[in-house]
């Protein structure tokens, strides 16, 4: 007996100390990246332009990153939510719905220097987009569709049956039953989702490197190379040309990242609260 | 009688109208329904044009070249056309194993701390903190280990720093948030009662927990282990910053290593011909590892939800 609770003192604070790394761990990085990076982070920074290859300022990152996010997301949106809606409240369960769904999963669980490989042969090289901003968005539209499916999956199917039953029983088609009643229902759900993929899309490096390409000024259309600011770390770090802007990008990064987490939780948060 | 005729008729042409209305109507309807299910098919066609262009760019060099001398060749040498991904294999796998290896125990035990142990209010902080490390970007990671993890190894054990030991740490570090959450989620869909009908059993918590708790949600775990292999086996910038990249077996845990996915995006920048095809092949493997560990994904998964 005595010997059980001495063995149970150790797993217990074995457990405490798990999570006691894992916080750790993001303190430690957070700490360390925004202290570094506060000093050479300044208004400044943000509003000049890229001089040479990483001197200056970082607008056209910020620009392009911006452009980005904006094209992907009006692509992949409106498209998940859709296929989000036909899994959800058409679909019947059967071999077409399970290739949709391991489709899906496959999807998500394809690395990003594949969907670059392939951006890069497909949009870049055989549709003739060269490196753009055109070429990443679509890649990344792909990449990130499968996060916006998912997402806008629970938040369909979190809206009670009730509601939609109401609405038909009131003499309303299905089709406006969902558009008038159950989307409107779903909408922080699918507000999560579209955070989470902007999130994704900033982070990414990888598919955006080998479509966009990594030309350091504002591009003046959807079909010329830009750098995002993933990118433009990635540089700054691997070719060792500033320490001291990789950090203060670094440090942009991780802000933006937080405020859209906390977003993301504000929505989700939200979302419980109308349950 | 004209007048009531004459409404008859007008009642007739009024339901043939509203019939034609609805079957207007419901072909509308119909076509909607089409339209959601095209783009519910857009991820089956996004796989499918994705795995097909990926392999058919790579594949026919591979079958040239020979698998066997692609894929068990030792030697890296682009310049003298002599392409073996056996050091890019061995590189990846052992990341991945040595990320597993420091990361699924943290990380499986932070989930049992989140679902079991920890006060509400502590499980409050610590899950935001869980999705920011989730959302933290790669190349942020890739950073910090270069100025960070990468430089204490050298001060510790020497050989300058990049290495697979970098690699692992890192990885480790990459994979904590997938592990956890989906752990988590695991260990809280096990029933109430099997902790109430160990507990009153005389088990203590603890006992509970690790004897009970965690081996019902297995398949969960293990489905959070698969998708934790396949973030660290596809990681690519992260690595390509710590990892120093040199084309060769690694011998010791402190020697420097590239990946399978370092080795696509390292070169492909300035790759042609015969090379660019090379490093195609290299992502067709990297592909069969992750299509692999998708089917296993989905086998557990189906298992899970059973």
């Amino acid at each position: 007996m005595r010997d059980n609770s001495v063995k149970d003192k150790i797993m217990r604070g074995l457990v405490w100390l798990s999570a006691f790394v894992t916080i750790g761990i993001l303190v430690w990085i957070l700490t360390y990246v925004l202290i570094k990076g506060m000093g050479s982070l300044s208004w400044a920074f943000l509003t000049e332009m890229a001089r040479g290859d990483g001197e200056g300022g970082i607008l056209p990152m910020i620009v392009t990153t911006f452009y980005v996010i904006a094209i992907s997301i009006a692509m992949a949106t409106p498209i998940g939510i859709c296929a989000a809606i036909y899994l959800v409240e058409y679909a019947k369960p059967g071999k077409l719905v399970r290739t949709i769904r391991f489709a899906t999963e496959s999807l998500a669980g394809i690395p990003s220097i594949i969907f670059g490989l392939f951006g890069f042969l497909f949009f870049v090289t055989v549709l003739h987009f060269s490196f753009s901003i055109l070429s990443g968005a679509l890649t990344l539209s792909i990449m990130v569709l499968p996060t916006i499916v998912r997402t806008t999956e629970e938040s369909l199917k979190a809206v009670p049956q009730s509601y939609r039953e109401g609405s038909l029983g009131l003499g309303a088609s299905k089709l406006s039953t969902i558009m008038n009643v159950v989307l409107p229902s779903a909408v922080p759900g699918i507000l999560a989702a579209v955070i989470l993929s902007v999130g994704r899309i900033i982070g990414e490096t990888a598919a955006i490197y080998m479509t966009v390409g990594m030309a350091p000024y504002i591009p003046k259309g959807f079909m010329e190379s830009g750098r995002t600011l993933s990118v433009h770390l990635y540089l700054l770090a691997k070719e060792g040309i500033s320490f001291e802007k990789a950090y203060a990008t670094a440090a942009v990064l991780i802000i933006i990242v937080a405020f859209l987490n906390f977003i993301a939780n504000k929505t989700a948060s939200a979302l419980n609260r109308n349950r | 009688m004209d007048d009531t005729r004459m409404y008859e008729g007008e009642a007739v042409e009024e339901k043939s109208y509203k019939m034609e209305e609805n079957k207007a109507r419901k072909r509308f309807e119909k076509m909607v329904e089409a339209v959601f299910l095209f783009c519910a098919f857009m991820a089956v066609l996004s796989v499918a044009v994705i795995t097909f262009f990926v392999f058919a760019r790579g594949g026919p060099f591979i079958l040239e070249y020979g698998i066997g001398k692609f894929i068990l060749g030792r030697q890296w040498q682009p310049l003298g056309d002599v392409f073996g991904i056996l050091p890019m294999i061995i590189a990846s796998i052992a990341g991945t194993l040595g990320a597993i290896l420091v990361g699924v125990p943290i990380g499986i035990m932070t989930a049992v701390f989140l679902s079991e142990i920890a006060p509400a209010k502590i499980a409050d902080i610590t899950r935001p903190a869980v999705d920011l490390l989730a959302g933290i970007p790669s190349v942020v990671y890739g950073f910090f280990g270069l100025v960070v993890i990468v430089p204490l190894i050298d001060k510790w054990f020497g050989g300058g720093g990049n290495s697979l030991l970098a690699i692992i740490i890192i990885l480790a570090v990459m994979i904590l948030p997938t592990v956890v959450s989906i752990s988590e989620a695991a260990l809280r869909a096990v029933p109430r009662e099997y902790r109430e009908g160990s507990l009153a059993m005389g088990a203590s918590q603890i006992q509970t927990i690790f004897k009970v708790v965690i081996p019902a949600a297995k398949s969960g775990i293990m489905a959070a282990v698969v998708l934790g292999i396949g973030r660290a086996i596809g990681e690519t910038m992260a690595v390509i910053l710590v990892g120093g990249n040199t084309a060769l077996i690694p011998e010791s845990i402190l020697d420097r290593a590239r990946t399978m996915t370092a080795n696509i995006a390292i070169e492909m920048g300035y790759a042609f011909g015969m090379h660019q095809d090379a490093l195609f092949a290299t992502g067709v493997v990297l592909f069969i590892f992750i299509m692999g560990l998708n089917i296993l994904l989905n086998l557990l998964t189906s298992k899970a939800g059973d």
